[in-house]
């Protein structure tokens, strides 16, 4: 392939500009923060700080909670990825069929998009209260059978489903998208060959996903890990039993108020590290599964 | 193997009409194609016996059962799209031989049956292949090859050559003909292009807003246009028509300049009826001026090869004659236009439908009422 190749203008550097600032404000300025931070021992009042070297990544390591919180982590990226995806696609094969309605629902699903995290861990603070709405009758029958601040997998299921449907807009929109670029005649042509529509579904729209369905795949891995502390904060705050602490929380509690910098700065620098290297195995195992055409 | 029995059939979308009334009947193995200007309802049609569209009223029947409520895959009927709708992540053969697997025909008796097809179509050595790494002329060949597979009683074709340049679509036509002179299976064929539909048909439909304006052979069709519409589509170039009023009492059509062309037959016609005199260009000469009919003014004359295209104005209307002699007249100079009495046709001008005057062009013994098909 050939490349355009530009000589260097000060009208392209100035228009780059602005991009590259918010870039290096907003990414690399704390990511290079955090990673001074995590070798060194920062004091949370300011004056100065000494140079530790792998002793905080040693201490966060060392720590029974730390790995725990990884697996939860882990679980919790896996299962509202899996959810939030299969649920997606369902969706928006169902709306590309133009089913009775279709157009409300599909404003409607795409809603949640707009609604922040916090909102949403509020809202569903609500939905699992044990003492108010759907589990308060169950709870009636079953006294004590349902309480997000007694029982760890409880805990764990309700951050799940919040964060799944929270994601689901997402995966939906680009789902929905991809669905619609099929050409429609291919369709028809699978109908003629004979093929019902689950049939079709399966042998024909969702080979032609794959590309969109491994750019999710990323993205929702990424986000779960990321960007999951609103939910968190607002419907467990880490709990029972830290059952809920997932690494980027706990980055949180353990910087902000426990007033450890340094170990929340190495366990930034984990995570981040981690979440490349999944990245990384994304592209290199999966993307060749997927059929570019 | 089918008749197409197509009883009264209306199309609308929303408050839109696409087709009011049409009915048709398609013999057992005839090829008939489906002739019209786009937008015109042809490919509603095909979709409508295809099932990919709900008939809105009347009926379709294949080999004498109704299918209004049957899914496109109980109808037995394969169908060739136009971009060619192949499977873009499938090989060539798993193109081909999708419908069987869907069937659940077993493996082997599939790969057999789609090496044979596949080398009936001429695709023998490109069966691994994805659809993106063929030629337009051999994805034409796949698509074809994933109807024939199936042996289906209909094949339906939504303008299957239009995406091809001239010279392949030529040599796609013959090879369908030939596919269908092998296989015999009721075939319908949509176009637009007048060539494809000459050389195809058994039978043409042609079809105008929605409804059926004329069905008939081939040279039916162009011996006797049934309406001004029919008479301007088919033929190329087309059909010259000039206004004129009928006078009874001469047998014949009175031009707006004063000209008189004589009819043929004569009888029984209206007299003062506004009417529409048609000339084909191939039927009319070239003569010195004062010895035709009327004398015209050339405007151009288009190099065709084999023969000259003059386009002529007679009192502001354009008219064209085809001529193999190599006129050596410039533009602006005025001729003679001759023709017989048998090579014009008459129209209604009011309803633009054919008046039998007793005698047309080439006068055989088919009967007019057949020829005006089942409209």
């Amino acid at each position: 392939m050939r490349r355009a190749c530009f000589k260097f203008s000060w009208i392209a550097a100035a228009l780059l500009a602005p991009q590259l600032l918010i870039i290096f404000v907003f990414f690399y300025w704390p990511s290079a923060q955090a990673l001074y931070w995590a070798f060194t021992l920062e004091q949370p009042w300011g004056g100065g700080n000494t140079w530790v070297g792998l002793e905080n990544f040693r201490k966060v390591l060392s720590d029974p909670y730390y790995w725990s919180s990884v697996r939860v982590s882990v679980i919790y990226a896996l299962a509202t990825t899996v959810l939030a995806m299969s649920m997606a696609l369902t969706l928006a094969v169902f709306v590309d069929r133009q089913l009775a309605g279709y157009r409300a629902y599909r404003v409607a699903i795409i809603w949640p998009y707009a609604v922040a995290a916090p909102a949403v861990g509020l809202a569903f603070q609500f939905v699992f209260n044990p003492g108010a709405g759907i589990f308060s009758y169950i709870n009636a029958v079953a006294p004590g059978w349902w309480d997000l601040s007694r029982y760890p997998w409880q805990a764990v299921t309700a951050i799940v489903i919040a964060g799944a449907w929270k994601q689901v807009a997402y995966s939906f929109i680009f789902f929905l998208a991809a669905l619609q670029s099929i050409p429609r005649s291919l369709t028809e042509a699978a109908a003629m060959d004979g093929a019902r529509p689950l049939r079709r579904v399966l042998d024909l729209q969702l080979p032609l996903l794959t590309p969109t369905f491994f750019f999710l795949l990323v993205i929702n891995i990424t986000d779960s890990f990321t960007d999951s502390f609103g939910i968190v904060d607002t419907l467990t705050g880490g709990g029972p039993f830290r059952a809920t602490d997932l690494m980027v929380y706990r980055i949180y509690a353990d910087g902000f108020r426990g007033f450890d910098y340094s170990g929340a700065a190495a366990q930034s620098i984990i995570l981040m590290l981690l979440v490349m290297a999944l990245t990384f195995v994304q592209f290199r195992y999966v993307e060749r599964r997927v059929h570019y055409t | 193997m089918a008749e197409i029995n197509i009883r009264a059939v209306t199309k609308t979308f929303g408050k839109t009409t696409i087709m009011e009334g049409v009915t048709l009947d398609i013999r057992n193995g005839e090829f008939v194609v489906i002739l019209g200007p786009s937008g015109c309802g042809k490919s509603t049609l095909l979709r409508l016996i295809a099932g990919l569209e709900e008939i809105t009223a009347g009926e379709i029947a294949i080999g004498g059962e109704v299918v209004n409520r049957l899914e496109p895959r109980e109808r037995g009927c394969a169908m060739v799209f136009q971009n060619y709708a192949l499977y873009p992540h499938m090989t060539v053969a798993e193109n081909i031989g999708y419908a069987l697997k869907v069937a659940g025909v077993p493996r082997a008796e599939r790969t057999a049956r789609v090496a044979e097809t596949a080398k009936s179509v001429g695709l023998g050595d490109l069966l691994d292949r994805k659809p993106g790494q063929l030629s337009g002329g051999q994805r034409q060949r796949v698509a074809m090859a994933r109807a024939i597979i199936r042996s289906p009683r209909v094949f339906l074709f939504d303008e299957p050559l239009s995406n091809l340049d001239a010279k392949l679509r030529v040599q796609m036509r013959h090879e369908i003909r030939r596919i269908h002179n092998q296989i015999k299976a009721t075939s319908v064929f949509v176009t637009h292009d007048q060539h494809e539909g000459m050389t195809l048909a058994d039978r043409l439909v042609v079809m105008n807003r929605g409804s059926i304006e004329q069905v008939g052979t081939p040279s039916e069709i162009y011996d006797r246009p049934a309406s001004t519409y029919v008479a301007g589509f088919i033929g190329s170039p087309a059909m010259n028509l000039l206004p004129g009023q009928l006078v009874a009492a001469r047998r014949g059509v009175m031009l707006e300049d004063g000209t008189l062309l004589p009819l043929p037959g004569g009888e029984g016609l209206r007299d003062g009826l506004m009417v529409q005199v048609g000339i084909r260009p191939e039927h009319a000469r070239m003569v010195s001026p004062g010895r035709g009919r009327f004398d015209a003014r050339i405007d151009m004359i288009e190099e065709l090869g084999a023969a000259r295209l003059c386009n002529l104005v007679f009192e502001d209307i354009p008219f064209s004659l085809l001529t193999d002699a190599r006129p050596a007249l410039a533009p602006g100079a005025v001729v003679g236009v001759g023709f017989g009495p048998g090579q014009t046709h008459l129209f209604d001008a009011g309803t633009g439908a054919r008046i039998e005057t007793g005698a047309g062009v080439s006068q055989t013994d088919r009967n007019p009422a057949r020829l005006r098909g089942a409209v």
